[in-house]
């Protein structure tokens, strides 16, 4: 053996990367599940106790000490490397996040605990036993002071729990390649290379980590959607992700599927020229809110007649996704680039609260489902109260309102409250097969007629004057519940209630 | 973490808290200052001088109000709408509005003490009258009661609580609540909604506001002798949960522990918003500034009125009316009227009033309040939920481990859920028997860090988002209902007019309310009208 002496450095970094991994699974875990005591208590019970099974073990191994020991040190290094971010992976995506997370730290601590009592082993012949239980454990002590310093004063603050991980895991191959220098002399050649190549292997997947830290999240998402991912950002409100597949491009926000290339056309047409059909005469004024995607404005842009389009999305992310995806862009006609479109980026609902505009003829209402409070209130009377400043006697309004075969409750407590704010309200569906059946509500401020027929002179791949009519009729399985629904106010959001509890039974 | 933090935590937080957040010691410190209410009153007052005003320095009203509280602003809005014009109202501050002050943001206005006001009852017609003036109301329900317009009745979620690493919906804990957890809660409510429809021989109301119109039956007013916390134990009610339900009720309308609390008014705190058994309580009407919209109102209507920095020193009864010395900036000036509405709070009384310890119709000693501290945090963005499925920010949001109440979100009842916003931050000095002595001897930073220690337990990336804390230091915040106060009679005496002096301040309710303040100053101003046409 080469310098036994730089050997004890080896024991000190070991015992600093073992702490820090353990820190770190403590941190992580009481970031995400809180109550910090009983993290860090059962994080440093599970883990001291791993480390005795693993001091146990390593009676177990009688050959090729050292070459285990290196061995073992890469381990530490890949699993205690990639922990943080494996258990911030898990805990998004997995619902047994305490068993990876326990599994993890026993792991990492077994392994750290085979490796002191090999490398006394693996020294026991230069040195007395007095003189090496005294170093290796002072060497070891020593090392968990220097981690428990570090950890909270430099590494938390400057390089965040992921980077934390990696760089410990690097750090912690680097020295089991140096040894494999260091103990030369006790390891046949060719294992010695092999070691080494499995070192250099282990680095450079750490090391991939570390560049790509930010992408993980996207890392994950790739397995999550079965199309290829093609373009994916966090915005300040959601995240977007578009992804490419055989039948065409897909949008999803938070991972709900808002479109498919495919047959939105179907859902923008309903969406849109019913609109169009209530409105007598010529619709010159357009207001959208929502429809950030800028299909709704390209089916609105289809009639000469209109002059205006203000559009109201709460996220400028959305509209620019667009640009930075060409076959977006194509696919709305480049909406936002004619002249007559107007884009605010604001919650519509202080919109209302706060702007004041003429009124618009035609108002086309373009929202997620109402799947949280922020969502729910978009749906309030309130809200449509606020619209009205905004309409005028004959103004037209379309809203999509979630599938009323999925979420009739819900569908049905729209058109209820739509009511209770004074409008007449005619529903409609239609069936888009990237969603199933899909609900809409067509609404004016004073009585109408349903309109029979969509507008003349428009370029239409779906609604026809043959089946116009059919869209505002319901099979039993979708029409108005027989018993009393909610209005969905500010003040009880009975709507999100009734589509969290509709939903949730598709939910796995 | 020095001695002095772990000391200043423990003292706030209690032990494991403190322990816990050695580790998190602030990395950085946002902007800030203390806020408000002057000291300089106290000094003075103390020094027991006489005051010589200048003879050319003297005017005549008919009436004086001392306060521009919500009291006092309620008794200037009805003397103006008698048609009595020859009034003015004297405020210490630099802004009239007292415990029910607030500030106007960038974004939205935020509250610095008082935010919300229940729907009133429909026999409440004085305040149906100031709501429909302010057009808050929508009319009236088949019942006749009044219906509050949809965009000031609290937006859900109203509340949510912190526990163990999660939020809940709601205050009451029910995660993980027991079988008998259940069953006392139920009883709990039981006894609650005997109490909701109990009416006395005259038919009245054993718990409704304002307490002037409550029962006097001994049956109630025996419920005055003991705390609360002892009549959750003659009832059995032990379950821990639905003790800090109770508590966190007291410490929030009260500022007192439920071990400090009269029973008679913690059951008032649950009874006299129900209009009967099987209803949900009143609704609240909430605007970002909180309260501060009904000074706003009022200032519209008698702003021109108030004048502010106008320290009283000094009240003098004469033999026809009432002389009122008034410091600004070193200068006394006096203002001779015929009566005073002594808006201000009532303890305060043998200091200003002359002659008043001689022969002191009450004891305004009796009268105490306790101290709160009031933090408004700027933030930058909204704390990030710790995973997807947490329960969302709501408006009022507490933690359960904390002798904080939490916090209330500014921009909630706007709608406005995205981005910055601006957080109010309640901690009633409760735990201490020396609360305001305590609290006076912490400074900007100190409260600071209390404050943000606290929040980070539910919100590790409080430290980051906060840009600015602003800290009111209310010495004098509420009055406390402890036990043998409220129905000792002592009130009954307060409100009677001691020479030609009307009390009027929410003290007098025995509760820190602002109906009781309202009715108080509107009860005042009529005693005055009505000498007036008598
Ligand atoms: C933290 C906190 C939260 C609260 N929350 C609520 C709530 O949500 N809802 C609710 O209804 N109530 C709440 N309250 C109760 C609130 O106190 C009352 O609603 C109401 O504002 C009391 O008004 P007031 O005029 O009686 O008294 P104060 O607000 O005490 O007004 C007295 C006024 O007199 C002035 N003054 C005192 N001495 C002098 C002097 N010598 N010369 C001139 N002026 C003087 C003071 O500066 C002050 O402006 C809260 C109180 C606190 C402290």
């Amino acid at each position: 053996m080469r310098r036994p002496s730089l050997l004890f450095l080896n024991v000190i970094i070991i015992a600093t990367c073992g702490l820090i991994y353990e820190l770190l699974a403590a941190t992580v875990s009481s970031y995400v599940l809180g109550d910090s005591v009983t993290q860090f208590s059962l994080i440093i019970g599970v883990y001291l106790s791993a480390m005795g099974v693993g001091s146990y073990l390593s009676r177990f191994i009688d050959k090729d000490i050292a070459e285990r020991f290196i061995e073992i040190e890469l381990a530490v290094a890949i699993i205690g490397g990639l922990s943080a971010p494996l258990l911030f992976l898990s805990f998004a995506y997995l619902s047994y996040f305490g068993i990876v997370l326990y599994t993890l730290v026993f792991i990492v601590g077994t392994l750290v605990g085979l490796e002191i009592p090999l490398l006394m082993r693996i020294l026991k012949d230069k040195l007395d036993f007095k003189e090496l239980v005294s170093r290796v454990l002072a060497l070891d002590y020593a090392g968990a002071l220097v981690a428990s310093l570090l950890f909270p004063i430099f590494l938390v603050p400057r390089l965040g729990l992921n980077r934390t991980s990696l760089v410990f895991g690097i750090l912690n191959a680097g020295v089991g390649i140096w040894a494999t220098w260091l103990l030369e002399p006790m390891i046949p050649t060719r294992k010695l290379t092999l070691l080494r190549v499995k070192g250099f292997i282990v680095v450079v997947i750490l090391a991939i980590g570390l560049i790509k830290a930010d992408s993980l999240t996207t890392l994950a998402e790739d397995g999550l959607f079965v199309d290829n991912v093609i373009y994916a950002k966090s915005s300040e409100y959601q995240r977007i992700v578009v992804t490419k597949g055989k039948v065409g491009y897909s949008l999803f926000l938070n991972g709900n599927l808002q479109f498919n290339s495919f047959d939105e056309y179907r859902y923008h047409e309903a969406l849109v020229h019913p609109g169009f059909a209530a409105f007598n005469g010529d619709a010159k004024r357009v207001l959208i809110l929502g429809g950030g995607d800028g299909l709704a404005a390209r089916e609105v842009l289809k009639y000469k007649t209109v002059e205006q389009v203000q559009l109201v999305d709460l996220d400028p992310a959305m509209t620019q996704v667009a640009y930075s995806v060409p076959a977006l862009g194509e696919l709305n006609k480049h909406a936002f680039e004619d002249p007559r479109v107007q884009v605010t980026n604001t919650d519509a609902f202080v919109w209302l609260d706060n702007v004041s505009t003429e009124p618009f003829d035609v108002v086309i209402i373009d929202f997620p489902d109402p799947n949280n409070f922020a969502l729910g209130k978009l749906y309030t009377t309130r809200f449509y109260n606020l619209l009205k400043q905004k309409l005028k006697p004959d103004s037209a309004v379309v809203i999509q309102t979630t599938s009323p075969l999925i979420a009739r409750q819900s569908f049905w407590c729209v058109m209820k409250t739509l009511e209770a704010s004074g409008y007449t309200v005619k529903p409609f569906q239609t069936s888009v097969p990237s969603f199933g059946i899909w609900g809409y509500a067509l609404a004016k401020l004073q009585p109408f007629d349903t309109p029979t027929k969509p507008p003349e002179n428009v370029e239409l791949r779906f609604l026809n004057n043959e089946t116009f009519a059919s869209l505002f009729e319901f099979p039993s399985d979708t029409s108005k519940p027989d018993f009393d629904l909610e209005i969905n106010r500010l003040d009880n959001q009975a709507l999100v209630r009734y589509y969290e509890t509709e939903w949730r039974r598709f939910e796995q | 973490m020095n001695l002095s933090r772990r000391e200043l935590l423990t003292t706030f937080l209690g032990a494991p808290l403190a322990l816990a957040a050695c580790r998190e010691s602030p990395r950085r410190f946002p902007d800030g200052d203390i806020v408000g209410q002057s000291a300089e009153l106290g000094h003075i007052l103390r020094e027991n001088r006489t005051f010589q005003v200048p003879a050319d320095n003297w005017e005549t009203k008919r009436v004086a109000i001392i306060g521009g509280g919500i009291a006092g602003l309620s008794a200037a809005w009805q003397l103006r709408r008698d048609g009595v014009d020859d009034f003015v109202v004297l405020e210490l501050e630099k802004e009239a509005g007292g415990t029910s002050s607030s500030t106007q943001g960038p974004i939205v206005g935020y509250p610095w003490a008082a935010h919300y006001l229940p729907v009133p009852f429909k026999e409440n017609v004085d305040l149906i009258s100031l709501l429909n003036e302010m057009s808050l109301l929508d009319g009236v329900d088949v019942n006749g009661e009044p219906v509050g317009k949809e965009q000031f009745l609290c937006r859900e979620p109203e509340e949510r609580v912190f526990f163990k690493g999660r939020w809940y919906e709601g205050l009451y804990l029910h995660a993980g609540e027991s079988d008998e957890d259940k069953r006392q809660y139920a009883e709990f409510q039981r006894l609650v909604d005997i109490w909701v429809n109990w009416r006395d021989a005259a038919g009245k109301r054993a718990f409704v506001v304002p307490v002037e119109q409550c029962s006097t039956d001994v049956e109630f007013t025996q419920l005055d002798k003991i705390t609360f916390a002892d009549w959750l134990s003659q009832n059995g009610l032990t379950s821990e949960r639905l003790h800090w339900y109770c508590d966190y009720a007291c410490r929030d309308d009260y500022g007192l522990k439920v071990d400090q609390t009269s029973a008679w008014a913690g059951l008032f705190y649950f009874c006299s918003r129900v209009r009967k058994s099987g209803v949900e309580s009143q609704p609240f009407l909430t605007v970002p500034e909180g309260n501060g919209q009904f000074v706003n109102h009022f200032l519209t209507k008698v702003g021109d009125k108030v004048r502010r920095s106008q320290m009283v020193v000094s009240v003098v009864p004469t033999e026809n009316g009432v002389e009122v010395i008034t410091l600004r900036n070193g200068e006394l000036r006096g203002i001779r009227c015929k009566d005073l509405i002594y808006a201000a709070p009532i303890f305060t009384a043998p200091y200003i009033i002359r002659g008043f310890q001689n022969d002191a119709p009450f004891n305004a000693a009796a009268f105490q309040h306790n101290a709160w501290f009031v933090a408004n945090l700027q933030l930058k963005d909204r704390p990030k939920p710790r995973f997807a499925k947490d329960f969302p920010l709501a408006w009022d949001n507490v933690i359960y481990e904390s002798p904080s109440l939490g916090y209330v979100t500014a921009t909630h009842q706007k709608g406005i859920d995205y981005g910055p916003t601006v957080l109010t931050y309640y901690y009633p000095m409760c735990h201490d028997p020396v609360g305001r002595t305590t609290l006076f001897n912490y400074d900007w930073k100190q409260l600071t860090d209390v404050c943000l220690s606290d929040l980070s337990r539910a919100h590790t990336d409080i430290y980051e988002l906060t840009t600015r804390i602003d800290i009111m230091r209310w010495g004098h915040a509420m009055i406390s209902p402890r036990p043998n106060f409220i129905h000792s009679g002592i009130r009954e005496r307060a409100i009677k007019p001691y020479r030609n002096i009307h009390f009027a301040h929410t003290d007098l309710g025995g509760i820190a309310l602002f109906e009781e303040a309202f009715y108080h100053g509107l009860r005042a101003a009529d005693v005055i009208l009505v000498g007036d046409r008598g």
